[in-house]
């Protein structure tokens, strides 16, 4: 069989500047004037902050064959958005080379392009261009694709008015009926009902089992069990292993349990970027005993973490927070400093904030951690995956009989009984 | 079916002809912005003739009344307008394409196609504004009984060279916008002042007649004067607009270098938008 991606020795690097206050990655032309003009006046080398490289990706080479569905697994910052960015050409690598025989299809995110102002028809056609279809073809697959997204009554509004579940599905559908032999997908599962992700998981199973081929990054390990039957492991920017499914969960499971606790913030991408004046540095596991430091917590043990950040410019009234969120993009707890233990104004400065959870009633499974600071109804920093983490099954959930919930939360409850 | 390489460093090949794949997206995009711009004001295609009238009447009023310039052979108010119309096309293109990549910062980083299309189509927004508003204009000679003579015809020409002007320093905005973000509270000073530098409310006549020649040479560096001094001519050429080549040339040169080193500049930096945005 043909080789439909070829990729050899792959790397892309990106370098970060740690600054003043408020960073962000573009430059104020302010700045380079200043430093320009500084720097005429003292020998000093030019000094605009820290500079760092740092390898999103290092050396990844492998092969997928033509007609093959390939998962793509690792932590946050691993390098897996990156790769796909790669390979759907939107950005540049560093080192390396990559070859791909045939039309790709990447969907990175479901609806880029989508308009509010325009109707669900032209928003159709317009997020059809987008992703690379020509006029004709949309044409062709207009009817299936408002089939398939179940929108035929309100194509001529305005998706401004649409409802999300339906701004989605609608995304989607676009995207799904592409006629691509190379279709890249990135984790735009994470979105929708439950109704609608099985649909979309539906869909993905029948263009992989259909001879295209498929790249799908997922933190969803049954998803990625049921699609892809090969997965790539991708650990901080390297490339672990190419192996069937299930090794490969098997290895990033066991590799888990034993990540070491703290994590770099200051690399991971931002959900929106916020105002600036604080930014979260490093997140630290408070797990004891056997499983010390990870982030692999026993159920119904308590759960604690702590957060590092620096405050740049004096914040009012500060908002700290977390919430849980399923694999599957659902958030299923939150809470923050003002419900427990309201913060009083912070001054510039390196803060640690403390969170303990005596009791997360959260059942085994899988959860992504999300952190945000905000002062009043600003954003300040936001990350929406610090880090994934696992609650594993133990003696006290198997005697409860947790196994037999579906919910992902069992709250603790005192039932009274009265009558009859 | 197509084999793709992408090489660190090599991406050159292919540009073009995936310039041309990508036309459709072109079309789309331009065809978006146009919907939503009329879509959402609410007097829609109004606006694209109301500015310019305002406008000219505005000038009309300070220059041709209150400053008493002459107006070299035509109606005040049509010369006016020859020239207001291909500057706010110049001008909105400018602001509007310098926000471009910003704007759809989003596809940038999530869907790959050549970056080019974007501040080109936020340039055909702007002309398609640009093409409504010339109505106003056959108006307004009605009204004055202006008649054009043949030089009508060159009017196409000197509309291509104020398209290739926009295009070019948008290329250019648009670029640096996105890597020195502060710019764009640079560029509506620039735009502002631009308009006391380029033949709106005046004859470029008035220039040499003051400063002598070497003066209206470097008046025409600016490449609206050439653009500006060829609408005028082109409508009143025959009820006897003085018509100066130099100045087109002069133009024709600057607009030259202005697209070929903006779509240079692009080019060089296009890659790490998607990184930087």
């Amino acid at each position: 069989m043909n080789v439909a991606i070829r990729v050899e020795n792959l790397s892309k690097k990106y370098v970060l500047r740690h600054q003043l206050a408020g960073r962000s990655r573009y430059v104020a032309l302010r700045d380079v004037l200043t430093h320009k003009a500084a720097s005429l006046f003292s020998r000093k080398p030019e000094s605009s902050g820290k500079r760092e490289d740092f390898w999103a990706l290092k050396d990844v080479s492998f092969e997928i064959k033509e007609g093959d569905a390939i998962g793509i697994i690792g932590r946050n910052g691993a390098g897996k958005s990156t790769l796909l960015k790669l390979l759907s050409r939107i950005t540049v690598p560093t080192t390396g080379r990559i070859e791909i025989e045939g039309r790709i299809a990447s969907l990175l995110e479901v609806g880029t392009g989508f308009h509010p102002e325009l109707t669900g028809r032209e928003n159709i056609y317009l997020n059809g261009a987008i992703l690379g279809m020509q006029r004709a073809e949309i044409k062709k697959r207009f009817d299936e694709i408002v089939a398939f997204a179940e929108v035929e009554k309100f194509l001529d509004t305005p998706v401004k008015h649409f409802s999300s579940g339906m701004y989605m599905r609608l995304a989607f559908a676009v995207a799904a009926h592409l006629e691509s032999e190379i279709l890249i997908v990135d984790e735009v599962l994470a979105v929708g009902d439950a109704a609608f992700q099985k649909k979309c998981l539906g869909k993905m199973r029948d263009v992989g089992q259909s001879g295209r081929t498929v790249l799908f990054v997922s933190h969803n390990m049954e998803a990625l069990v049921r699609i892809c039957p090969r997965c790539i492991y991708l650990v901080k920017g390297r490339m672990e292993m190419m192996d069937e499914t299930r090794h490969v969960i098997a290895e990033y499971s066991a590799n888990f349990k034993h990540a070491a606790g703290e994590i770099d913030l200051s690399t991971l991408p931002r959900r929106f970027e916020g105002n600036g004046n604080a930014r979260m540095l490093r997140l630290r596991s408070l797990q004891e005993g056997e499983n010390a430091g990870s982030w692999c917590y026993e159920y119904g043990a308590p759960l604690g973490f702590a957060v590092e950040f620096e405050v740049h410019r004096p914040i009012e009234e500060p908002i700290i927070g977390y919430s849980f969120f399923s694999t599957t993009g659902m958030e299923l707890v939150s809470t923050t400093t003002l419900q427990e233990r309201p913060l009083d104004r912070l001054a510039p400065g390196r803060y640690q904030l403390r969170m303990i959870i005596p009791d997360s009633s959260l059942n085994p499974g899988t959860y992504m951690l999300a952190l945000g600071i905000a002062t009043l109804g600003r954003s300040v920093d936001h990350i929406l995956d610090a880090t994934q983490i696992e609650i594993v099954p133990n003696k006290l959930s198997v005697q409860k009989g947790i196994d037999k919930i579906w919910a992902p939360v069992t709250p603790h409850t005192v039932f009274e009984l009265i009558g009859p | 079916m197509s084999l793709i390489v992408i090489e660190a460093g090599k991406t050159e090949r292919g540009y073009w002809t995936d310039l041309w794949r990508y036309r459709e997206l072109f079309f789309f995009l331009s065809w978006r912005d146009i919907l939503v711009r009329y879509k959402q004001t609410v007097i829609g295609v109004l606006w694209a003739v109301i500015r310019p009238i305002l406008t000219m009447i505005a000038l009309t009023f300070v220059f041709g009344k209150l400053a008493g310039v002459h107006s070299d052979g035509l109606p005040f108010a049509v010369m006016v307008l020859a020239g207001t119309l291909p500057w706010q096309f110049f001008a909105s293109s400018m602001t509007e394409a310098s926000n471009s990549l910003i704007t759809n910062a989003n596809m940038l980083s999530k869907i790959y196609f050549p970056r080019l299309i974007i501040p080109a189509s936020s340039v055909i927004v702007s002309f398609m504004d640009f093409l409504v508003s010339l109505a106003i204009m056959a108006v307004l000679m009605a009204w004055y009984r202006v008649l054009p003579g043949w030089q009508l015809l060159t009017l196409p020409l000197f509309t291509l060279l104020g398209l290739f002007a926009s295009v070019g320093i948008s290329l250019w905005l648009a670029a640096l916008n996105v890597k020195y973000r502060d710019f764009r509270y640079v560029l509506p000073f620039v735009v502002q002042f631009g308009v006391f530098f380029t033949p709106v409310g005046f004859p470029s006549e008035v220039v040499r007649q003051k400063y002598g020649e070497t003066a209206s040479h470097l008046f025409s560096l600016n490449p609206m004067v050439g653009v500006i001094n060829g609408f005028r001519w082109a409508i009143g050429g025959r009820v006897g607009v003085p018509m100066d080549w130099s100045s087109v040339l002069i133009s024709v040169l600057v607009v030259a270098v202005i697209t070929v080193s903006g779509l240079r500049y692009f080019r060089a930096t296009e890659e790490t938008f998607a990184d930087i945005i």
